[in-house]
């Protein structure tokens, strides 16, 4: 293959830190694709059944438009379920499609991702050094940390925003600059002074205002066309939002913080449940006893370890008293229904901040 | 040492491949067992109330059956598997049951945790629920083995009467589906017990030579073994046919990937709670009109 040309599982808030890490490494052309047409969302429904996990069909949409728009290698990133190894049955469905293509999965026999992910990198470009590996990879996983850092300011203060967009002007300014990172002191740099730019937009924010928190299944959070911009539907309603797994969890603290997580929710679980859902549960133990007003529990339909983590989150609700809404996510949800759910949740907040 | 105990094992999912090994295990240390009875819909139903909506049909019925034992042993046997070898995943519904249960129902939980991955193999997990009643190693060890013993000698009877079967002038039909789907009271009734009264031979695609076990994909414990079977009997039968149940990913990718490079006659049968027994019937006995005159169609 000539022109190597890669692409990979789209993680929207994400792409840039891993752009810039593939790009660098691997001196090939990098194609990102964040929307995914209905179109390309057609052909992945009429290879896969209706109760196929969204996120699934997603992914595979993700690489069908990635191979329609010139790339010829995909990497798959993967989660902790089933897209850990149905990447095996996404291969064969693009190969019978006709695609030439080839493909690494960044979750394979390794257990060490770091180690698995420098294979593939050196696979792509044999004359990388490990040392400039690490450099890099140090730097992405900076970049990440510092982007999640500032999304959560974000996440809590857009739906308080005097001036409309000016969030989203601030940010598409800071993805482009990150992206145009030199080194260490340069992304240090760029960090605080985002951070500023953030902090300067006026606010219109009340003491008490409505604060909820979304917990569940990983990939719906981070793909906003999977979850039909939820965070965005509740910052217009003028509510502070928290969200958990954020991407620095997933790719940073993840494997070291499961004891720790079942240490926290012993009432609750004994054993890892698959996935991230001690996490979220433990996370939603987190917002309860921080006095959040009610929890937005999502996932993608037919997803087996959020299903098994529902009765136990919905009791750890039940205990202490908290709001809770279970949302499903698919390729055909309803939008209407989405926002007519959030609207009568948002009046039940509403009505229970009253009794109070 | 309190042996007076009685243990509830539900008959429902690992039951259908792990009852020769609970069973023996638990005589061979003299404990007494209590299974629940064969599924019907009340257990169903039971279980349905006691779940979330979502949750799959046999994880429902799953939950009936410890429902139906929760007030009649003093503990109800729930493992929690997370991988069966180093290299393989198992459903999440089996990493989740123990805890699922525990915080379903007020209910003693004889639990144990086969996690391959994590050095935890069947063996230590069976040491370690065994010093729990309060054995000791030996004992456990001693009765973990004689259990090992008799599980394999019924897996290779089956598996030489199921080779014999292949040679025999009848019909035959190859069932794919996990073993808690197919051999349910509730599907089995629908389905097996059809091609039984019109005289069709089942071969099961779950029934492995204890022996050897041939490997081609990673990560899908119990799908190989089907995936196995398919291309091992594929040519020997008239027939294939798929019970999956609702809503289970796994299932839907054997179903679609594999199955379409099969070029022999095909009915797929999706259980789910609203399945009229009826319907399933008429769609079974069209399926064994059409293999019987043995026309080929993909």
């Amino acid at each position: 293959m000539n022109n190597k040309i890669i692409s990979f599982q789209s993680i929207p808030n994400n792409n840039i830190p891993i752009k810039f890490l593939i790009e660098n490494l691997t001196n090939c052309e990098v194609k990102l694709i964040n929307t995914i047409t209905n179109k390309t969302l057609q052909i992945c429904s009429e290879y896969l059944s209706d109760y196929m996990c969204s996120a699934f069909k997603y992914t595979l949409a993700n690489y069908i438009e990635s191979l329609e728009n010139g790339a010829n290698i995909i990497i798959h990133i993967g989660e902790r379920c089933s897209l850990e190894y149905y990447f095996e049955f996404q291969k064969q469905i693009l190969e019978e499609l006709g695609y030439k293509f080839e493909f690494y999965c960044l979750i394979n026999k390794d257990k060490n991702k770091i180690f698995s992910l420098y294979k593939i990198l050196k696979k792509l470009n044999p004359n990388i050094k490990v040392i400039k590996f690490l450099y890099y990879l140090s730097l992405t996983f900076l970049m990440t940390y510092y982007m999640n850092k500032l999304d959560i300011y974000i996440r809590k203060n857009i739906g308080f925003e005097i001036n409309e967009g000016s969030f989203d002007r601030v940010k598409k300014s800071m993805v482009i600059s990150f992206s145009k990172t030199k080194g260490f002191i340069d992304l240090i740099k760029k960090y605080f002074y985002f951070k500023k730019k953030f902090k300067n937009i006026p606010l219109d924010k009340p003491k008490n205002c409505l604060k909820i928190g979304i917990v569940g299944m990983p990939y719906i959070f981070i793909d906003e066309n999977s979850n039909y911009f939820i965070e965005k539907k509740l910052a217009n309603m003028n509510i502070e939002v928290s969200k958990f797994p954020n991407e620095t969890f997933l790719f940073l603290s993840r494997p070291l913080k499961e004891k720790y997580y079942l240490g926290k929710i012993k009432k609750y679980c004994k054993y890892s449940l698959g996935s991230n859902v001690i996490s979220s549960i433990e996370k939603a133990k987190i917002l309860i006893n921080k006095g959040y007003d009610g929890i937005i529990h999502i996932k993608s339909f037919g997803c087996t370890p959020e299903i098994g983590g529902m009765k136990i989150l919905e009791k750890l609700c039940n205990d202490e008293n908290m709001p809770l809404m279970f949302l499903n996510f698919d390729i055909d949800t309803s939008k209407v229904e989405i926002k007519t759910r959030l609207e009568a949740f948002y009046d039940m907040l509403i009505m229970n901040r009253k009794k109070r | 040492m309190d042996n007076k105990i009685t243990i509830g094992i539900p008959r429902s999912l690992l039951y259908y491949k792990y009852n020769i090994l609970w069973l023996k295990f638990f005589k061979e240390l003299g404990i007494e067992t209590i299974i629940s009875p064969e599924s019907d819909y009340e257990i169903f139903e039971n279980g349905k109330k006691n779940t979330v909506n979502e949750a799959c049909f046999p994880l429902k019925i799953y939950i009936g059956h410890v429902y139906y034992l929760k007030d009649k042993c003093d503990y109800v046997l729930v493992p929690r598997i997370a991988s069966l070898e180093n290299d393989t995943n198992i459903c999440t519904v089996f990493n989740a049951l123990y805890d699922l249960v525990r915080n379903t129902f007020e209910v003693n939980i004889l639990n144990y945790n086969i996690d391959a991955k994590k050095g935890l193999t069947e063996e230590i997990a069976f040491v370690k629920m065994g010093q729990e009643l309060g054995f000791g190693k030996e004992v456990i060890l001693s009765a973990y083995k004689l259990a090992k013993k008799e599980e394999y000698k019924q897996n290779k009877i089956n598996y030489l009467l199921q080779e014999k079967r292949l040679y025999n002038e009848k019909t035959k039909i190859l069932l794919i589906g996990y073993l808690y789907n197919i051999f349910d009271n509730l599907t089995k009734k629908m389905i097996m017990d059809v091609f039984i009264e019109y005289d069709i031979d089942i071969i099961y695609a779950n029934i492995k030579n204890p022996d050897k076990d041939k490997k081609t994909l990673k990560n899908l414990t119990y799908n190989q073994q089907i995936l196995n079977s398919i291309e091992k009997y594929k040519d020997k039968v008239n027939g294939i046919v798929i019970v999956s149940t609702f809503p289970c990913v796994s299932n839907t990718l054997i179903n679609k990937m594999f199955l379409r490079k099969i070029n022999k006659k095909t009915i797929s049968i999706l259980i789910n709670e609203l399945n009229d027994e009826e319907d399933i019937r008429e769609k079974i006995l069209n399926f064994i009109d059409d293999i019987k005159k043995g026309d080929t169609y993909e």
